[in-house]
């Protein structure tokens, strides 16, 4: 037997080392959680690692998953063998060119981390629905169970197709498997090169398309031989279970490892089989193996070989003692008889002659729908499951891990059940985003899993916030391999890395009697039990806990770490979990140092040795009192009292007690109310702005940019303040528009994330101080109660009559209510800014498509939605269809405005009589320009609605269902540039060339910013980006004089930062604009690799440097005959190094590769000069038009 | 005519003659060093390693990769991992290496230290480059009033004693002129092992922006009227201390080099002027300080040297009054 490696991966990883050895072509697009597959692929190929063939794979990034399957198709008709990695909605993208390479018979493995297909709600995490919707395309379709086998697996299905001819899907499930680190064996290329036969190989070349050898494929037939030839194909897939069978003999032979079409565990003699494929097995077998000790007839089948469907074999598998049978599908399609494996497994044993192996008698079958969405799937549930099927009456259909009081589908199961054995250390770790835990903690698993003999596994949960998220990491460390695919139930270590989630997260909710709890706190070992919450305190007396406390932050500063205290935790769990010798466990540790950060140069490594040596000197076990004394107890996530369905669903979810929501809580359309995140007190931020009227000059920049809405003003009449706090401040508003106001300044302390950009963009500074501005950063627990009191206070006050105010400059459109409020997105998020503003002018009338990405993540990710209501309860309605086309699911929403606009003029002229000629024509014919005319539109529909209470025509009713219609309605289309530039490019070219009313907001940070980074065709040149580590080498494409060349499209380039003014003047013209309108919105990054305190003030930089010209095209004005394009930035005074240079994602490069990054800026500032000089051109055009032109386009 | 000698003697090593290119920009340049030479140039100083320079850089790619990394399920990072950052000192030793090998005049590395073992490092690092001799540029700005001026003295002596025992070239300290008691203290340093003293550092000071009222650290080139500092500081230190003096600050003209030789320089060390002027003018510094010898009929740079120390020139007051009481007199006598 070979020598190989033991390695701590995930399982993308483990199917992408696979794949990337076995293909010379790679085209992909990013989707979560398959995303680290292409990702991984990219760099190996950057880096020039060769495939068993000895070239590089040629890794290319497409513009959508079509466009990647389209590109894979052709790569394999002219002969490279071709691979793709997808999930969810991109595998369905790819499903037109997946009937025509298996039609084809075109060898190729699609390597799928199954997941979730949106329906009522988008979801990023794992189950089977996706490719269970491509069983018709008659590709294989092979399941992987756990991260050895998508290895082991991935070379079985490459060795397969290549063989057979037939195309496979290789899926595992998202998160539990793609993402859970586990210690396999690795395959070495030697195995890889053992397994692919060369003459396969050959034969593929041959087929592929050769003009030396010239061929017809992709004919259009007819009904005379189309039927004919689809059945030709019939040997290749009866063939096909033998042949994969006969390659994991061969894998077996090599490798040692042996796999099955199917692999049956448990009694010989079992009576109740699950049948069931997909990580859950893990859990599944666990349980098998319990039970069995305990002598109960259990039997565990685990399908690998989906399609195609092997009757045979899948009845010689099952013991021939089965009775019963319990079909699991990790999916669930609406009005079928049953899930798809229940209904192949009902068939197989239908068709089943009786007398062969396998049962004796046809068992029943009952089919279970369990972990839809990565839903856990536990032990506890599976034995559950065998008892159902010891009932007299099984429930034939049921659902397990939810409580079904609906249909009552659901079967309750005990949760106390556990198979967790005694051998296995259990380790939960909660952590913030930011601290570093979830890296130390995969470290931590790689030191066990590839240092020692030890198996080790762990899975990484994330809340949905961008900003101040929580995770949780579940560690278990054990001497046997580790199949537990569940969430750890019973920790026998618990880490606590930040000390105020104490407040908030019961941390202990899973500790076992007698573990060990270690906690991040700010204080001295002597002083900390009074600091604990009373809960906790008690948590520890009653399960008898060892106590541990670090002051982690302390040791980290010294250590000049700031406030990375990943590596301090992590020596502290070394030293007091007991699973390595201290010593050992140090060395290890600094050798992982060494190995992730080496790169990064010595200093790095120092200060994490330092740290890592500093930790155990700060480590004190506590001496527990014998009484829980705190005062302190820990907070509600809900403070205050919300609607029904706040309290009885959303305040649930907050708690993080989600899973515990029966289904009749649940809406049954995937509807929710808006104007829930401001009941969500997350308090993340340490420091505040606190506001100083003396300097104030009341410019409204600090609202305006506030990317949470957590800074605000309001004007309100003298008269109104009443019964103010003390420390209630105001200023006189000095604006003629509004006399006798006064105005307010005031923060959101428990809203607010502490990005500070407020009071980077404040431009009064104290004559006395400079460093004091007229809003300072100020520690958060100094201010906290009196901001508390005066934000309540601040809400309180009237709103501004919105009929009093022109609203076109920054000043007063920020003294307009936000109905864009306290978003999870990152502190300091260059998005939102733009959305608030949006929500400000508009949002009381504004219906908005939302493409998929980091907008609709932190606008429509559970628990809580920022977009809300006023007063009056309006406010944007808001929708995510799909990532692609969000620009014609928006058209959608102005065919239907304007369709049901005409339905109510329709019908105010038949009921004109009822109603009064007057009011219909003033309804009809009111052109609602401003706010004055929209609330006078309002206050018509009203008197009109009031008009048709008393009037009995049949058509009134009619009438009153659409008079809403006839106030003018703000339809929006939001999205990113991986949206607007790449996978809806083609919809939004579209909708433009409709001239209809929508208006498209590009929040365009050049990068796929939600999934981590990757290019797209809005990324710079010169940028690093993932599939562009060596600096993107064409320049970004200018979608805004794309979308000019129509001539009938507003469209301007706008940034926040440079030019607020400019903004809040496009965000008006766009939306009066009765045409399509474009606004392309530079919107910053984490992802670019900046300051984000500073990031709005950096935007100037872009601008001066030209890398960002700011412009306007009316396509009024060339009707007019004047200059529809106008520049509003000045010429280029910085250089484009100057700007670069500024962020990381230029810097790098800069670094990395000097000569490249020379070739490029340089590149990039001939791009800016060359784009400036034509710019100029543009702007000095007069547009001369001859009239019937103008006729036309008016 | 008698050509005179312009040699001079500077850390142990003969140089052709006392001028010598300060670090900066040109001797970090291979073709500017090139020219430098062939100009003329005695030695150079190779611009300093910065290791605070090299930590930030590090520390800011570390946290370029951290920041936020796995704080989201979609996200685990944002930016693709490189083969390599050009990080840390090996590119400046590397360049500096190809320095030395490019001429054939004595180059002298220069090392701005940050923590207490980078300086030793980092020391080791620039002698195994084959350099000639190495230059600590040293400078602490004491903002804590608990810190005394001797705790600032003791840090300096400490960090010579131990790179001198860490190195066997010579070793040049380049310091401030703001000492309380400059010849207490360099003596101190020439006890610790420093060979010789570069006199004196011109320090980066921040300016005001008056738009957007920061500061922001600028340097500005040095003017010829700077040179009276070292004229003045080398007069004194020359009789006392036997240690190679180097005069750095506005050395511009032919006369400033001439009369810091006379206070008792060994050399002169330049950067703005050269900046300003191009390194070409080095020659014609060198032919100007060739023919005042000449006119001043003296035979050879060794014997104008120190020539006006405090010891050898007839109004020693005058050094130490300062030049108060001269311009003070000056002034009134002009009415």
């Amino acid at each position: 037997m070979r020598d190989r490696n033991f390695v701590t991966v995930d399982g993308n990883e483990a199917a992408a080392y696979v794949a990337h050895q076995l293909n010379e072509v790679i085209a992909i697009y990013p989707i979560t959680p398959a995303s680290p597959m292409g990702e991984l692929s990219d760099m190996w190929s950057s880096t020039g690692k060769a495939n068993i063939f000895g070239t590089v794979p040629d890794v290319i990034e497409m513009q959508s998953e079509a466009g990647a399957a389209g590109t894979v198709h052709g790569a394999l008709q002219a002969g490279a063998l071709t691979t793709t990695f997808t999930a969810s909605q991109g595998l369905l993208l790819m499903i037109p060119n997946m009937y025509k390479i298996a039609g084809e018979l075109t060898p190729t493995v699609f390597h799928v981390s199954a997941r979730t297909l949106a329906t009522h709600a988008l979801s990023i995490f794992g189950d089977h629905s996706d490719v269970m919707s491509v069983r018709g395309t008659g590709w294989a379709l092979l399941a992987s169970n756990s991260v050895q086998e998508v290895h082991d697996l991935a070379l079985i299905a490459h060795a397969a197709t290549l063989q057979s001819w037939v195309p496979f899907v290789h899926f595992f499930d998202g998160f539990r498997t793609s993402h859970e680190v586990n210690k396999i064996e690795q395959l070495s290329r030697d195995d890889l090169r053992d397994m692919i036969n060369d003459e396969w190989i050959q034969t593929f070349r041959q087929r592929a398309m050769d003009p030396d050898q010239p061929v017809l494929r992709g004919s259009a037939q007819n009904p005379d031989v189309f039927f004919q030839a689809r059945e030709a194909a019939n040997p290749f897939y009866n063939d096909l279970p033998q042949i994969v069978q006969e390659t994991m003999d061969r894998f077996a032979a090599l490798v040692g490892r042996s796999y099955h079409l199917f692999d049956y565990v448990g009694a010989p003699d079992a009576q109740r089989v699950i049948v069931m494929m997909g990580s859950g097995v893990g859990a599944a077998e666990e349980t098998v193996r319990a039970l069995t000790e305990h002598g109960e007839k259990v039997g565990l089948l685990k399908v690998r070989l989906y399609r195609p469907f092997d009757t045979k074999a899948f009845i010689n598998t099952l013991p021939s003692t089965v009775e019963r049978i319990a079909v699991l599908d990790r999916t669930k399609e609406p009005g079928a008889i049953g899930e798809p494996l229940y209904q192949d497994v009902i068939t197989a044993l239908v068709e089943h002659e009786t007398g062969d192996n396998g049962p004796k008698q046809r068992p029943t079958v009952i089919g279970g729908r369990y972990g839809l969405s990565s839903k856990e799937f536990t032990p506890a549930m599976v034995a559950r499951i065998y008892e159902e099927l010891q009932a007299e009456q099984p429930k034939r259909h049921f659902t397990i891990g939810i409580i079904d009081d609906v249909t009552h589908l659901s079967l309750r199961w005990d949760p106390e059940v556990s198979t967790e054995s005694s051998e296995v250390t259990r380790a939960v770790f909660y952590g913030l985003g930011s601290d570093g835990t979830v890296g130390a903690s995969k470290n931590s698993v790689k030191i066990i899993g590839e240092n020692t003999s030890m198996y080790a596994q762990g899975y990484f949960v994330y809340d949905s916030k961008k900003a101040g998220s929580v995770t949780v990491s579940h560690l278990r460390f054990s001497p046997r391999p580790i199949e537990s695919t569940y969430l750890i139930e019973r920790a026998n270590f618990v880490a606590c890395h930040q000390f105020q989630f104490l407040n908030r997260i019961d941390v202990l909710s899973t500790v076992e009697q007698g573990a060990t709890f270690l906690l991040n706190a700010p204080f001295a070992p002597d002083e900390v039990w009074d600091q604990l919450p009373q809960e906790i305190q008690q948590t520890i007396i009653d399960k008898d806990l060892k106590f541990y406390v670090v002051d982690a932050y302390r040791v980290a500063r010294e250590a000049k770490m700031a406030n990375r205290i990943n590596t301090v935790m992590q020596t502290c769990f070394f030293a007091i979990s007991g699973i390595l010798e201290s010593q050992e466990a140090i060395q290890h540790i600094k050798k992982a140092i060494e190995k992730s950060y080496g790169k990064r140069g010595e200093a790095v490594l120092r200060r994490n040795y330092a740290a890592v040596d500093a930790a155990l000197d700060g480590l004190a076990k506590v001496d527990v009192p014998a009484q829980a004394t705190s005062a302190l107890h820990r907070l509600p996530f809900v403070e205050t009292n919300g609607s029904d369905f706040v309290n009885r669903v959303t305040s649930i979810l907050l708690a993080g007690r989600g899973d515990l929501l029966p289904v009749s809580a649940l809406p049954v359309d995937g509807t929710f109310p808006t104007g829930t995140a401001k009941i969500e007190k997350r308090s993340i931020a340490q420091e505040i702005p606190i506001w100083d009227p003396e300097i104030c000059i009341a410019c409204g920049l600090c609202v305006l940019v506030c990317p949470h809405a957590a800074i605000r003003s309001k004007a309100y009449p003298n008269e109104s303040l009443n019964g103010k706090p003390e420390a209630f401040q105001s200023i006189v508003w000095k604006g003629k528009d509004l006399p006798d106001h006064l105005l307010t300044i005031q923060v959101a302390p428990d809203d607010c994330t502490g990005c500070g950009v407020c009071v980077d963009v404040c431009p009064a500074k104290s004559k006395s101080s400079v460093k004091h501005k007229a809003i300072d950063m100020l520690p958060k627990r100094d201010h906290l109660q009196r901001e508390r009191s005066n934000f309540e206070y601040f809400l309180e006050l009237p709103e501004l009559d919105r009929r009093e105010l022109k609203t076109d400059t920054v000043k007063s459109s920020q003294l307009l209510e936000p109905l864009f409020e306290f978003s999870g997105a990152c502190a300091g998020c260059g998005e939102t800014p733009y959305l608030k503003l949006l929500s400000q002018l508009y949002g009381d009338r504004a219906l908005i498509a939302n493409a998929t990405g980091c907008s609709s993540i932190y606008g429509g990710n559970l628990p809580t939605t920022p977009w809300a209501t006023n007063a009056e309860g309006r406010g944007p309605t808001w929708s995510n269809s799909l990532f692609e086309d969000a620009a014609e699911f928006g058209l959608g929403f102005r065919l239907a405005v304007d369709q049901k606009r005409e339905y109510a003029e329709y019908l105010l002229n038949q009921l004109a009589g009822e109603i009064g000629t007057e009011l219909v024509e003033t309804l009809i014919n009111a052109t609602q320009e401003n706010e004055a005319e929209i609330s006078a539109q309002r206050e018509r529909v009203a008197e009109l609605q009031a008009r048709l209470e008393n009037c009995d025509h049949p058509e009134a009713q009619r009438l009153k269902e659409n008079a809403d219609s006839l106030v003018r309605r703000s339809v929006w289309v939001v999205g990113g540039d991986g949206w607007a530039y790449d996978i809806g490019f083609g919809g939004l070219d579209h909708v433009l060339t409709t001239g209809r009313d929508v208006n498209i907001l590009v929040l365009d940070t050049g990068v796929y910013s939600n999934t981590g980074g990757q290019a797209s065709k809005s990324t710079p040149r010169a940028a690093v980006a993932k599939f562009a580590a060596a600096g993107k080498t064409v320049r970004r494409k200018d979608l805004g004089m794309l979308a000019v060349s129509y001539g009938n499209t507003y469209v301007a380039q706008l940034a926040m930062g440079a030019n607020p003014a400019q903004t809040v003047r496009v965000f008006h013209e766009a939306e009066s604009y009765r045409g399509p309108s474009v606004i392309l919105a530079y919107s910053h990054c984490i992802a670019q690799g900046i300051d984000m305190s500073t990031s709005m003030t950096h935007q100037k930089d872009a601008v001066q440097s030209g890398f960002w010209p700011l412009y306007r095209y009316d396509p009024r004005l060339a009707r007019t005959g004047g200059r529809p394009f106008q520049l509003d930035s000045r010429k280029p005074k910085l250089t484009f190094e100057q700007f670069a240079m500024k962020e990381g994602r230029f810097a790098i490069l800069a670094r990395s590769n000097p000569e490249q990054a020379k070739r490029l800026f340089q590149l990039a500032q001939g791009d800016i000069d060359d784009q400036w000089n034509y710019y100029e051109q543009m702007a000095g055009i007069e547009r001369e038009i001859t009239s019937d032109l103008r006729e036309e386009q008016q | 005519m008698m050509i005179p000698d312009l040699s001079t003697h500077y850390l142990g090593m003969t140089l052709k003659n006392p001028l010598v290119a300060a670090a900066g920009p040109l001797t970090g340049d291979l073709d500017s060093l090139r020219r430098l030479e062939d100009a003329g140039a005695s030695a150079a100083v190779f611009p300093s390693l910065f290791e605070e320079q090299i930590e930030h850089d590090e520390m800011e790619i570390h946290n370029f990769y951290e920041f936020q990394a796995f704080s989201n399920a979609e996200s685990p990072n944002y930016f693709p991992e490189m083969v390599n950052y050009n990080l840390g000192p090996d590119e400046y030793l590397e360049k500096l290496g190809r320095a030395k090998q490019s001429v054939s005049i004595p180059v002298m590395g220069s090392l701005n230290g940050w923590s207490d073992g980078g300086w030793i490092r980092y020391a080791k690092a620039i002698e195994q480059t084959g350099v000639d001799a190495l230059e600590l540029n040293v400078y602490f700005v004491p903002t804590d009033p608990k810190i005394t001026a001797a705790d600032i003295e003791k840090q300096y002596v400490d960090l010579v004693a131990a790179v001198h025992q860490s190195i066997s070239i010579p070793l040049a300290v380049k310091i401030g002129q703001n000492f309380t008691s400059l010849p207490n203290f360099a003596q101190q340093l020439a006890e610790a092992g420093a060979d010789g003293l570069v006199l004196f550092n011109r320090y980066l000071e921040a300016d005001i922006n008056l738009e957007t009222l920061e500061y922001h650290p600028d340097l500005v080139l040095s003017n010829r009227h700077e040179a009276r500092t070292p004229i003045r500081w080398i007069g004194i230190l020359r009789d006392q201390l036997d240690l190679s003096l180097a005069a750095s600050s506005g050395v511009h003209r032919a006369q400033g080099i001439v009369k810091l030789l006379l206070a008792g320089a060994d050399i002169t060390m330049m950067t703005s002027i050269l900046l300003m002027e191009g390194p070409e003018f080095l020659s014609t510094l060198l032919k100007d300080v060739s023919e005042w010898l000449i006119d001043y009929e003296c035979d050879s740079v060794e014997q104008l040297k120190g020539s006006m120390s405090q010891g050898n020139c007839p109004n020693p007051s005058a050094l130490e009054r300062a030049n108060y009481m001269q311009a003070l007199i000056n002034y009134t006598s002009r009415y």
